[in-house]
């Protein structure tokens, strides 16, 4: 197709404008937390990110095991995170020994 | 290399020597410079996200931005680019044509509506009110013990004038049927995976009839920023934020309670006085959360401030709670021993912050312990010890500032 290179950019220009005439873009900047290293960082990399940053980990308080444990089941059934059962002990385990704190013992 | 603010050890900034390691990141979101919440593992950076200043960064995915303190003391209305940022589902729009959005109305009521920002604008009385917004979980970081979450400092608040409609006119056009219970509030952001509970919320009817509820397309004189609910957010003065529904799309009248995860599971309050339990244990006997407690902060000194003896400071911060409007603040210079009555400043109305300062002489010098204390019209005030419940919500403990007097 033959077309006048500079009426066509021209026509072009006014469409590009009328369409985004009010329209508000925005762009998100690249995400920058890391995973820190460890048996089961893998699956963490595999399950956790599909929804949220790794930050959403990494600013957690220091918490002993259950407290991960239980978030990966609130991730799990309440909001459908696709990890599979036999997964749970690594990640958490995983999540524990990365970013938890030791069980504190019983008095 | 440690540079101290002016914020003392509150909230210092300091310069990560991280040059390096930024090099090899690309297209980063922020600078080396982080801000340390006074709490453990509070570290976190600062980050610049389009419509805004560097904010605190508590999570990029969805964006969670935490005002820094220091903004509370440059005025009492919260600038639109420190204004906080809280998202529960990362599948957030970032691009919306005004022209094209609408707001839709069904449900229970007799003539469903779909309208444009226009006819919003030019169809309904145009209503201004200065409200602050508060997160459920704001300051949830000093909880102890600590509870999992979003690790807020006391930043993830903010006071705006916010111009809109109400939410009894909209849905008065609409005409609600004799059997509607609650309001469902839906917005353009969404889950990523389809089997994530949709961010959605209720008001009883009788509260979103009650005139103060608002639908707002402005906050102080400028569109909405996209991070902040763009185009078009509901305004529940006096609510925590959870109900301040962003890119608010879709309003259902419905003839039950809403039973989803966002009212049923979470966002849920120990029904009790003070929403509070004994620290580190657990309670079925739930409400959802509702109306703020009151809550009254120094803004003028932070932890750390050295204060000259014998000559006068100017001491002076804000205090808020949920719509009856501050009385009196009481501030303390000698760790609650003895209180006086602070002056208040502009009263912009029941919902926002109150300004509030004194002439304080420190007597003696050495290590003090600064704190404040707010009362409201109905007699409300703030606990001297912080309350706890497990999700971390509702803080309002007297807060303490430790000031040097040289």
């Amino acid at each position: 197709m033959k077309t006048r290179p500079a009426l066509f950019l021209a026509a072009l220009t006014v469409l590009v404008t009328t369409a985004l005439a009010g329209e508000v873009t925005i762009q998100l900047p690249t995400e920058t937390a890391t995973l820190r290293p460890g048996k089961g960082v893998e699956l963490a990399q595999a399950n956790c990110f599909s929804c949220h940053s790794v930050d959403y980990i990494k600013t957690q308080p220091p918490m002993p095991r259950k407290f991960w444990e239980a978030e990966v089941k609130k991730m799990r059934e309440k909001y459908g995170a696709p990890t599979t059962e036999d997964a749970i002990p690594t990640l958490v385990d995983y999540l524990a020994t990365t970013y938890g704190v030791p069980d504190a013992k019983k008095p | 290399m440690h540079l101290r603010s002016s914020l003392g050890r509150r909230q210092f900034l300091r310069q990560a020597s991280l040059a390096g390691a930024a090099a090899l990141l690309g297209n980063r979101a922020f600078g080396a410079d982080t801000i340390t919440l006074p709490f453990a593992n509070g570290e976190r950076p600062l980050a610049k996200f389009p419509q805004k200043r560097p904010l605190i960064l508590q999570t990029s995915r969805p964006p969670q931005l935490e005002t820094p303190f220091s903004v509370f003391n440059e005025s009492i209305i919260t600038p639109n680019d420190a204004f906080f940022v809280r998202y529960h589902l990362a599948n957030i729009p970032t691009s919306i044509d005004p022209d094209k959005f609408r707001l839709e109305i069904k449900g229970r009521i007799k003539t469903p509506l779909n309208l444009s920002l226009e006819a919003l604008r030019h169809d309904f009385e145009n209503v201004e009110v200065v409200a602050v917004n508060q997160c459920s979980g704001n300051s949830r970081g000093f909880f102890v013990p600590r509870v999992g979450g979003g690790q807020s400092g006391n930043g993830a608040m903010g006071n705006a004038k916010w111009l809109g409609v109400r939410l009894k006119d909209v849905l008065e056009k609409a005409g609600l049927q004799a059997n509607a219970k609650q309001v469902t509030c839906n917005g353009l952001d969404g889950p990523v995976l389809p089997q994530t509970p949709d961010f959605v919320k209720a008001l009883d009817i009788d509260h979103a009839l009650d005139g103060d509820v608002m639908l707002a397309f402005e906050m102080n004189g400028a569109p909405l920023p996209m991070l902040n609910g763009f185009p078009l957010r509901l305004v529940v003065p006096g609510y925590y934020g959870t109900y301040w529904v962003k890119h608010l799309n879709e309003l259902t009248v419905i003839p039950e309670v809403l039973d989803n995860f966002w009212m049923t599971t979470g966002y849920r309050i120990p029904n009790t006085p003070g929403a509070c339990i004994e620290p580190g244990t657990k309670t079925t006997n739930t409400v959802p959360i509702n109306r703020f407690n009151v809550r009254s902060f120094i803004t003028s000194h932070a932890d750390g401030a050295q204060v000259a003896a014998k000559q006068v400071a100017h001491v002076r911060g804000i205090a808020f709670d949920g719509g009856s409007g501050i009385r009196e603040v009481l501030f303390s210079g000698d760790g609650g021993k003895s209180w006086q009555s602070a002056e208040l400043g502009d009263d912009l109305g029941r919902f926002s912050f109150r300004e509030w300062k004194l002439a304080y002489t420190p007597p003696v010098t050495g290590a003090a312990e600064w704190k404040c204390r707010a009362i409201n019209r109905v007699g409300q005030s703030q606990p001297m010890e912080p309350l706890w419940n497990p999700a971390g919500y509702m803080r309002n403990v007297v807060e303490t500032v430790k000031v040097t007097i040289a």
